[in-house]
């Protein structure tokens, strides 16, 4: 308002005095000069302002002169893309932990598979084993030494915790004890397997000695029969008993596992 | 020719210096040099038209500066200061259009 009427007045009242006003004969020299510095002044301040204020616009972030209702929209743009990149790192997050815990699950059930399959093995007597435990020589008297009497031996030997066997003969080299062999008379040897042993044989078997050489010498066990009929049985426990004749593995024919 | 002189030189001083505006005067120096501008080119107006007068000129600037900034000051206190200045920018703008349009007559005699 107050600005209005300055021009406005400047404007308007001066036509008509304009002849006296010009000169202004009234006033001194030295009161123009201040006036003319004065004016100096005012607009060197007015540049200077205007470049500040232009610099400033400038150096401003752009929000700074964002009106609110953009400051508002901004905002939730913002907040909608931080729950989006949100939702994603979750989603990531999760993936990752799948792939690690799969990875680690995979590794996990074919280490078992493994060791499932190595026990398997030597059970199966598909793979040689080595470990502690005895070897057993029966040596026969006046009889032979019968291949119950081994039969017997081997059921006392798994009875007492053996987990691999073989029997050597002094002929016929070794053959792996599995739950399918078998043992035939024949004269002074046996055939175990299909396999002609000659006397004596000798039982390597891995497991727990001490157990094992106890269910040897019970009363009535396997060292008694064969004494009874005048052999010999010697019980050797070395350092470490190697399983080493292997056995082919069967297909089963008519078997399937259930799953 | 002093008045355009220490524009510039002012302008120079700004560019060279680099001033940063105080927080508290920053959203008073764009209306007061929106009023400034006015103020100055209804000087330029009277200056084409022989009726320039040095003191009503340094206290019509001085007194458009104070009295938009006042209003939009005002305008803060009562809560409608952005549209308080918008309207104080149009007013301004509209006379230093018709400043304009007078020099421009007076230039071009169109």
């Amino acid at each position: 308002m107050m600005a209005d009427e300055t021009t406005e007045e400047k404007l308007a009242e001066k036509p008509e005095a304009k002849a006296a006003e010009r000169r202004q004969p009234g006033r001194t020299v030295a009161s123009r000069r201040l006036a003319l510095t004065l004016i100096a002044g005012l607009l060197a301040v007015l540049g200077l302002a205007i470049v500040a204020q232009v610099n400033t616009r400038n150096t401003d972030e752009d929000l700074q002169g964002a009106r609110q209702e953009d400051l508002v929209r901004i905002l939730g743009d913002l907040d909608s893309r931080q729950e989006r990149l949100r939702s994603e790192l979750a989603a990531l997050e999760d993936s990752k932990r799948q792939l690690t815990s799969g990875a680690q699950g995979k590794e996990a059930a074919l280490a078992a598979a493994r060791s499932r399959a190595d026990e398997l093995g030597i059970l199966a007597g598909t793979l040689p084993a080595t470990g502690t435990g005895l070897e057993i020589e029966f040596r026969a008297g006046t009889q032979p030494v019968t291949a119950s009497t081994v039969l017997d031996a081997v059921e006392e030997l798994r009875g007492a915790g053996a987990e691999a066997m073989q029997i050597g003969g002094a002929t016929g080299g070794t053959v792996r004890i599995v739950a399918q062999t078998y043992f035939v008379d024949d004269g002074a040897g046996i055939i175990v397997d299909g396999v002609k042993l000659g006397a004596p044989f000798t039982v390597s078997v891995i497991g727990d000695p001490q157990t094992m050489r106890a269910a040897l010498n019970i009363p009535g066990g396997v060292v008694d029969m064969v004494r009874r009929v005048d052999g010999t049985v010697v019980i050797r426990q070395p350092g470490e008993v190697r399983v080493t004749s292997l056995r082919q593995a069967v297909s089963a024919k008519y078997a399937r596992p259930v799953s | 020719m002093i008045a355009v002189l220490a524009l510039l030189a002012g302008m120079v001083l700004g560019l060279v210096l680099e001033p940063t505006v105080p927080v508290g005067l920053q959203p008073y120096l764009p209306i007061a040099v929106v009023a400034a501008l006015d103020a100055l080119f209804g000087g330029l107006r009277a200056k084409l038209n022989k009726v320039f007068d040095d003191r009503q000129f340094i206290i019509s600037f001085v007194s458009n500066v104070l009295v938009a900034g006042f209003i939009v000051f005002l305008g803060d206190q009562l809560g409608v200061g952005g549209q308080l200045a918008t309207g104080v920018v149009v007013v301004l703008g509209v006379r230093i259009f018709s400043n304009v349009a007078a020099i421009r007559r007076h230039f071009f005699k169109a």
